[in-house]
This record gives structure tokens, C-alpha cells and sequence, in this order.
């Protein structure tokens, strides 16, 4: 990661200049070898471009059959019922449960994940630190349909406890009302995500938490700062940046996930209130529990959902790869 | 309010290896000592043992006796963050923190020591930058991030920085090494009128500099590569540059090696 | 007057109180027994609530003996190396509850008749069966996703580091950070649509499509990075000699990076080998043996355990099978991430650090 920062950092001739720059050299190739070559990596190039391309005009091709075949309102109507003819749906539910079961994993995972960046990089001593970052990509490498097995029949009974606490102390809130269900509800999907989005947190802060100069924490350091001081002053500030895109890299991860939250949620088609009771959906857990049963329009009408759902990790995703382009830069230009 | 520097067999090592060996000194309080020799010798690292920042890099080890009046830096008890309040440091590069104004630069360390009424923090703010020879050309933009003066102005806000805080000590090391002659000069100016009030010890790898700022030289240099850094000698500055009692003194004085 | 109020704000000592080196390790027991017997006297039987409580008093310890005994700023430093610490412990308990689970309870059914047997007519509350079909069924979509997926991802990079200039380099970086971010079921619903056009019914060959989309950007991305790690003189050496680009890339910049790009092109096959939502919709399972990725449903492992655990109705015997095809897909992945780094640790350049 270094290295390829500073190789793009130290000939600026051109605005983006790349390694092979000089090399280049000769703009037309003309020997058949080069040509074939050029060509066979420049159409892998664009095949990447088709793709993507395919996949917008594909979804939007059979999600507007099923939108215009529907006969509630696709964005309001609190209801999937794809086999009565004319089909009635509408994505009101899932898009609520998505933003709360995400919004739910960001909260427990942001703090988590940069504390473990920060224990990586400034606290765990030395021959701790290796093992650690290996284990949060022992913890990446998990498949989630692991996760969402080990949720399901683990994570879920040991939530009981915890469901009883929130609901005695903090159940007059109303978000943290319980009625006794199974905890197959927002708060345990949520606490899921959050494991499963805490190694790309982690990794992308600590990475940004490596990159802060030495020279500002020593600056602090000299001023007798403690060490939690060193960090508020020098390398919070620095990292902010950082750690807000990983952030949104593990949002989208959390908003797309499917197997861990359709293996732990008991879903209903309506909106809870509580994070305690069971019920609501996501977009992507709808479409893997509704996928067997679904006809021709119920297929079209998912793919109407995932169209959203892939808009809406688009956004996401190109936010936080907008915040990291916009941070080299204002670290290249400082260095 | 400056204090003297006792040093005594002082060595430090970066895990196995041995920098800096059986170093022994005295600094005044209110006068500048300057540290000069060829790279690698140990003079930065020994600066660094002076308010415990060497122990910061990892590995960094000390053995020896830095007394402070007479207070031993690494005796028992002591904590190492109240020592570095008690002895400021300035480095190679000015490093003023990107994301704060320069008020809050000034008032970093002070922020740190507690509770100040506004009036009083921009008291001691006004006073540090005024001491720093950089009030007047920043007192209409005090809110403006630090990283946009230039180079000579940041390394003077690192000091005003350092001297908000007090300290009995100021290590400087290598200050002006980064900057053009004319911020360097201004920074030399500046440390003929901190010594009134702060013991300063400088690193430097200019000689007409440490003959120009310090009272006291001190010369260190290393048998060889890979040896440890030890120091030559230590004297009045006018002796060092014109009757060093040391042939190797001499010698890289006059630019025979180094 | 402000040098004076300064100086009463500060200690004139440099020795400040300090707690012993053993005082956290005291101040973790004593919270944990603590936190012991309140669980036990409020009747609480979740040990994850012992642990949450035991975590608390850590940290209010901490800045309660802290803050007493070395004053305000010491306490909040050591806070938060408590709670950085707590953080820490947090992270690690659920893998190691997840990876002791799995070898617990996946080693009961996991034995040589299991990896070579297929559920067939096995009821799913029955025990017996096994996940032959669903070996099979995950290697050759896993394999075709990657016969696929690699050599794109791969040319890809190399255009980008070698060739790319000018807006379509951009573009194509640009969408391969958007795909990195699609989620699978998206990638899945894709090749879906492809069908429903076609009127296909589900087939292993059509997971390997989807597989093979959430394969590439991975690809592209690892090795790029390890295209950029080439020096550019053993580049311009080669140009110099009169060796033509395409020979230059082919004879020099791969096999000097062959190395991390296997790894790379290995992480991500781990990667996809784990994915399920995909091969729910477009392969969708099957209990017998399908040898024929390109006709007819297949099983998956992923799949098979998601159906072992989701059509079971809570039966011990369906559940015993999920943990050891949950323990076979977990070895399996794991074993490639670990020959994966190794490959990169052995034949990582000697350039730099």
C-alpha cells in the first residue's frame, strides 16, 4: 500500500501518472503480439464496464415489469403478496429493516473496530499486535453463511439474558420493549452485522492509523501528552477521514448481507417499533426466504428490491471511495 | 525557573544495539549547549534520552542517571509524561498538528494541564507567540490551521508551542535543518533571547551555528560503524572552535572528516 | 500572573503517584469475580452477560483506583486503555465461540462416509448422509467461477497498470471499486434476469457466472497492487533490450509478481467458495449427485448448509450435518488462506521494508 503511494507520489509530471509511464514509450504497438495483448487486457477492461453496465440495465429491465404489474405502491405499500394477481408490493418494510439492522451494526462496530485498529497499532505490545490483526482476518475470512448458522443457533439462545435486561430497564423507551419472543429480532441481526463488518472497519482504520506521521505524535508527546492524549490530538484527527469511509465499507457490506440475517431473523412483513421483537425484513434477507416459493412475478418483484438495494450500496460505496480518493490527495499533496 | 542537567554514565540502546555509551555532562542552567559530530554519532538519540522520548521508539532502552536539580529522570516513580512537560522539545521538522488553528497549537500542551479561563489561555497564548518572535505576523489569523504559514514561521510556532507550557528545558533538535537561512537566522535570534529564561540544549549539524547560538559545545563522535556513539568532550564553545583539547575535535572541526 | 496561576496548576514534582505494573491485571480479576457473584446472586445464566458486567466494572474500576491515585488524566488515559483492551477481548470471543462450535459439534457426523455419501432420500430429520453431492457440486462452480473470474481480473490489472491512460483506465478503476461493493444476492438477481429472459431453470454453470463477478474486482484490485510493486527499471531493462511489451509483461512483470498475484487470485477463491445467497437463486440444491455443472440443479456447500439448517425444523440430526459442512467449507477456506500467505511471505519481493 505504501509503496504504491509513493511510486504515484514521486514523479508528478503528468496528473496521474502511472509506473509504466516511461515505458510506454511507443503509442501505437504495432507488432501482432503487442496488439493481440493490448487487446486482450483492454477487453477485459471493458468486459468489467459491460458487466456492470448489464447488471443496471438487466435488473431495471425486470423490475420495471414487475413495477408496472403491481398494483400497490411500490415504495409505501406494507405488504409482498406477489402471487395474487394483480401482485400487491411494496418495499417500505425492508427498506426500514435494512437501515435499522445496519444503523444497529455501525453503532456496536464503528467504536469496536477502531478501538481494535488503535490496540493494533498504539497499544497491544509487540508480539501481541501480528496475532491480533491475524485473527480479525481469521474473523474476515469466515463465510457468512457460517456466521448466520452460528447466529441462529448460538448467538440467539444467549440472547435471552441480555433481551430480559433491556426490556426491564430500558423497555419503557419503547425500543427496547420485548414481549417474550424468540430474540430472532433486529437488536440480534444487528449485533451479527457487527461482528461480520468489524475486520474491513478494522483493517481500512488501521491501515489510516499507521499512516499517521510520527512526527505529529511525537509533537504531543513532547508536549507531555499521555498516550490516550497523543491519540485525541495527532492521530484521531488525522485518521477521521480514514476511518469514516471504512465505515461506510462495512455499512455496505452490512446492508447487503443475506444469509446471516435471513438465518437469525424471524421475519414479518410489517414495521416494528421495538429492536427487541421479532419481526420486519431486509432486502436482501426478503429475496433469499422468498425466493423458492415465488413466481414469474415474484421473481420480478425481488428483482425490483435488489435493483434498490444495489442502488443504495452504489451510493454507499461510492461515498466512501469519494472520501479516500479526496484523502490521498490531501495527503499527497503534504507529504 | 531553568534547571540544571546532570548526566551520568548514560547508555542506550535500540533493543540489542548500543547507540550511545557511558555519556557523562553537566548543562548551565540559562545557557545553550550545543551538540555537534558527524551523523550516526548519537547525538539526537542522547537529546531524545534528556525527557524520556528515546524509550517512545520501540526497543529504545536507557541505562544511567539524568538528573533534573536533583532529580533523577529515570528514578523510581517517576512518570515519564510529567517529565517531558518539564522538558519541551522542538524537532528536526516542524510539526505543528495539521488539523488544529494556530491558537490551538499554542494552547495544545495547556489544554492538556487542565482548566484555563479564555481570557488567560489567550493570555499565554499572545505571550508564547510573542516569545517566538511570531506574533507579530500571525496575531490576525490566529484561527487559520497552522499548516498554512511557512516553514521558519511553523518551526517558530513549535516553539511558542513548547515554551507555552513552561518547561525548565528546551531540546532542540536539528531546528533549523529544514528551513531557508533567512527562517534560520531568525530562529538563531530567537534562541539568544530564550536562554534568558530556558536551559536550551540544540543539535546541530552546522558548525558556524553552534559557534554562533551555544555557550557550550560538546563533540560526540563513533570509533566506527556499528559502534556506539560516545562523547569526546564538552567545553566552552570559544575553546572547542579554536583550542580543542581533542585531536578528533579538531579535526572534524576543520572539516578533516565527518 | 498567568506564570503564576500556571504554577499552581501543575505538580512541581515530576514524581507523580503510579500505580504498581500488576494493578490492571488485579483490577480484571477482582471485576471478574465480582461480576461472578452478582451473576450468581441475581440468577443471571448467560455468561455473556457475566462477561458484560465483568467488562463494565473493569473499565469504572479503572478509573475509580486510577483516578483516585493518580489523579484525573491518568484515569482517563488508562480508561482508555481499558476499553481498547475490552474491545479487543470482545472481538476475539465470538471467533473463538464460532470456531469451537463448529469443531465441537461438526466433528460428531464429519467422518469419511459424510464426505462421501449424498443425502439422497435421507430425510432431513433422519440422521445419515452426507455432502458428497454438495463437494462436487461447490468445486465445479468454484472452479469455472475462477477459470473465469482470475484470467479477467488479472488482464484487467495488467491493462490498468501497464497500458491504462486516459478516461477508459479511469472509468474501469472507478467500477471496479463500485463492484467490489455489490452485494452477492445483487450479482445473483443479475444472472436471474439473464434467465428468466431465457427461461432457463437453475444450473451450477449459472452460480459459476455470478461467482465469477464477485470474483474479478478482487482479483483486479490484489493485483494491481502487486503489479505496482514491480520496479519500473526491470521493466525499462527489458524495453531496452528490444524485448516487446507483450513479451516484457509475459517474461518479466508476471513472473517477478507471480507470486501475490496467486495469492490473490487464492484469497478470492476463498471468498467465493463461502458465498451462498447467489447459488440459493441460481443453482438451488439438489440431495442426489449432479456431475454436470451446466444442466440440471446442483448442490453447493454453503447451500447445503443453509437448506440443512432453514428446512429442517429444528431437527438435532439436520443440525449436526450443518456444523460439519459448516467445519468442511471453514477448513477448507481457512487451509487456502493460510497457503495463500504463505505463498505471499515466500515469494514476496525482497524490495523495500
Amino acid at each position: 500500500m505504501d509503496i504504491s503511494t509513493q511510486t504515484t507520489d514521486a514523479p508528478p509530471p503528468s496528473p496521474e501518472p502511472t509506473l509504466s509511464g516511461q515505458a510506454r514509450g511507443a503509442r501505437g504497438a504495432t507488432r501482432p503480439g503487442d496488439r493481440v495483448f493490448l487487446g486482450l487486457s483492454r477487453g477485459s477492461g471493458i468486459l468489467l464496464l459491460v458487466i456492470m453496465a448489464a447488471i443496471a440495465v438487466f435488473l431495471t429491465y425486470r423490475a420495471s415489469l414487475a413495477i408496472s404489474r403491481d398494483h400497490g405502491n411500490f415504495l409505501t405499500t406494507f405488504e409482498w403478496n406477489t402471487n395474487l394477481n394483480p401482485p400487491v408490493f411494496g418495499i417500505a418494510v425492508l427498506a426500514f429493516g435494512t437501515i435499522v439492522s445496519s444503523v444497529v451494526a455501525m453503532a456496536i462496530a464503528v467504536p469496536i473496530s477502531v478501538a481494535i485498529a488503535l490496540f493494533i497499532t498504539h497499544y497491544a505490545p509487540r508480539r501481541l499486535a501480528g496475532p491480533v490483526a491475524y485473527v480479525i482476518d481469521l474473523l474476515a475470512a469466515v463465510p457468512s453463511i457460517v456466521y448466520g448458522l452460528w447466529g441462529a443457533l448460538v448467538l440467539v439462545p444467549h440472547m435471552t439474558g441480555l433481551y430480559g435486561w433491556l426490556d426491564r430497564y430500558l423497555g419503557w423507551t419503547g425500543v427496547f420493549d420485548w414481549e417474550g419472543g424468540a430474540p430472532r429480532s433486529m437488536l440480534t441481526v444487528g449485533i451479527l452485522l457487527a461482528i461480520m463488518i468489524l475486520p474491513i472497519i478494522t483493517n481500512v482504520s488501521r491501515e489510516v492509523f499507521r499512516q499517521v506521521p510520527q512526527m505529529h505524535e511525537e509533537a504531543a508527546l513532547a508536549l507531555g501528552a499521555t498516550r490516550w492524549e497523543v491519540i485525541r490530538m495527532a492521530v484521531l484527527p488525522f485518521g477521521r477521514s480514514g476511518v469514516i469511509s471504512a465505515s461506510m465499507l462495512g455499512l455496505g457490506r452490512a446492508l447487503g448481507e443475506t444469509m446471516a440475517v435471513a438465518t437469525v431473523l424471524s421475519p414479518t412483513f410489517d414495521i416494528q417499533a421495538s429492536l427487541l421483537n421479532p419481526g420486519g425484513g431486509t432486502f436482501a434477507q426478503n429475496i433469499a426466504s422468498k425466493f423458492s416459493e415465488a413466481t414469474q412475478d415474484g421473481r420480478d418483484a425481488l428483482i425490483a428490491s435488489g435493483l434498490v438495494l444495489f442502488v443504495i450500496t452504489l451510493l454507499v460505496n461510492g461515498a466512501a471511495r469519494a472520501i479516500i480518493a479526496r484523502r490521498k490527495e490531501y495527503s499527497g499533496a503534504n507529504a | 525557573m531553568a534547571k540544571r542537567i546532570d548526566v551520568s554514565g548514560l547508555t542506550a540502546y535500540y533493543g540489542s544495539h548500543k547507540a550511545i555509551e557511558d555519556i557523562s555532562m553537566t548543562v548551565e542552567p540559562r545557557s545553550v549547549t550545543a551538540f555537534i559530530g558527524p551523523s550516526g554519532c548519537g547525538k539526537s538519540t542522547f537529546l531524545r534520552t534528556l525527557n524520556r522520548m528515546h524509550e517512545v521508539t520501540s526497543g529504545g532502552r536507557v541505562e544511567g542517571k539524568v538528573l533534573l536539580d536533583d532529580e533523577d529522570l529515570y528514578g523510581a516513580g517517576i512518570d515519564p509524561v510529567s517529565v517531558r512537560r518539564e522538558v519541551g522539545m522542538v524537532f528536526q521538522r516542524p510539526n505543528p498538528f495539521p488539523t488544529m488553528s494556530i491558537f490551538d497549537n499554542v494552547a495544545a500542551g495547556l489544554r492538556l494541564n487542565g482548566s484555563y479561563r479564555k481570557s488567560e489561555l489567550s493570555d499565554i497564548v499572545e505571550k508564547s507567540l510573542k516569545g517566538a518572535n511570531l506574533w507579530n505576523e500571525v496575531k490576525d489569523r490566529l484561527n487559520k490551521p497552522g499548516s498554512g504559514l511557512s516553514g521558519g514561521q511553523q518551526q517558530r510556532l513549535c516553539i511558542a508551542r513548547a515554551i507555552a507550557v513552561e518547561p525548565k528545558v528546551l531540546l532542540m533538535d536539528e531546528p533549523c535543518s529544514a528551513l531557508d537561512p533567512i527562517s534560520t537566522l531568525a530562529i538563531e535570534d530567537l534562541i539568544g533571547e530564550l536562554k534568558e529564561r530556558f536551559t536550551i540544549v540544540i543539535v546541530t549539524h552546522n558548525m558556524q551555528q553552534a559557534a554562533r547560538v551555544s555557550d557550550r559545545t560538546a563533540f560526540f563522535n563513533l570509533a566506527a560503524v556499528g559502534q556506539p556513539g560516545r562523547l569526546i568532550e564538552i567545553d566552552d564553545t570559544e575553546r572547542i572552535f579554536s583550542n580543542p583539547s581533542v585531536q578528533a575535535t579538531e579535526d572534524y572541526i576543520s572539516g578533516r572528516f565527518g | 500572573m498567568s506564570t503564576a496561576s500556571l504554577a499552581d496548576k501543575r505538580a512541581g514534582s515530576l514524581r507523580g503517584a503510579s500505580l504498581p505494573k500488576w494493578s490492571p491485571w488485579a483490577i480484571a480479576a477482582g471485576s471478574l469475580v465480582v461480576a461472578v457473584g452478582i451473576g450468581l446472586a441475581a440468577g443471571l445464566d448467560s455468561k455473556v452477560q457475566w462477561g458484560l458486567i465483568a467488562a463494565i466494572l473493569f473499565v469504572l474500576g479503572t478509573f475509580g483506583v486510577a483516578a483516585r491515585v493518580e489523579g484525573r488524566r491518568q484515569a482517563k488515559d488508562r480508561v482508555a486503555t481499558s476499553l481498547v483492551w475490552v474491545a479487543f477481548l470482545l472481538a476475539v470471543v465470538p471467533l473463538v465461540s464460532l470456531i469451537w462450535v463448529t469443531v465441537a459439534r461438526g466433528v460428531k457426523v464429519l467422518d469419511v462416509y459424510f464426505l462421501t455419501h449424498s443425502m439422497g432420500v435421507v430425510a432431513d430429520s433422519e440422521p445419515g448422509g452426507g455432502i458428497y453431492a454438495a463437494i462436487i457440486g461447490s468445486l465445479e462452480q468454484v472452479g469455472l467461477a475462477t477459470l473465469i473470474g482470475a484470467p479477467v481480473g488479472i488482464l484487467t490489472a495488467i491493462y490498468l497498470v501497464e497500458y491504462g491512460r486516459g478516461r477508459l483506465a479511469k472509468a474501469v478503476t472507478f467500477f471496479v471499486d463500485v463492484m467490489t461493493g455489490i452485494p452477492s444476492i445483487v450479482a445473483g438477481l443479475f444472472i436471474l434476469s439473464l434467465m428468466l429472459i431465457f427461461k432457463m431453470q437453475p444450473f451450477g454453470f449459472a452460480g459459476s457466472l455470478a461467482l465469477a463477478i464477485l470474483m474479478m474486482p478482487v482479483v483486479v484490485r490484489s493485483t494491481e497492487e502487486m503489479l505496482k510493486l514491480v520496479p519500473n527499471e526491470l521493466r525499462e531493462a527489458s524495453l531496452a533490450l528490444g524485448v516487446p511489451k507483450w513479451r516484457t509483461i509475459l517474461k518479466v512483470v508476471l513472473p517477478t509478481s507471480i507470486g501475490g498475484i496467486t495469492t490473490g487470485v487464492m484469497l478470492a477463491v476463498a471468498r467465493i467458495a463461502g458465498e451462498t445467497a447467489p447459488v440459493l437463486l441460481l443453482v438451488f440444491g439438489n440431495p442426489f449427485i449432479n456431475n454436470n455443472p451446466f444442466e440440471g440443479a446442483q448442490a453447493s456447500l454453503p447451500l447445503y448448509i443453509y437448506q440443512q439448517y432453514s428446512q429442517s425444523a429444528g431437527a438435532n440430526a439436520a443440525y449436526d450435518r450443518a456444523w460439519a459442512a459448516s467445519l468442511t467449507l471453514i477448513a477448507f477456506v481457512m487451509i487456502l488462506n493460510m497457503v495463500a500467505r504463505g505463498i505471499a511471505r515466500w515469494k514476496a519481493p525482497k524490495t523495500g521494508r
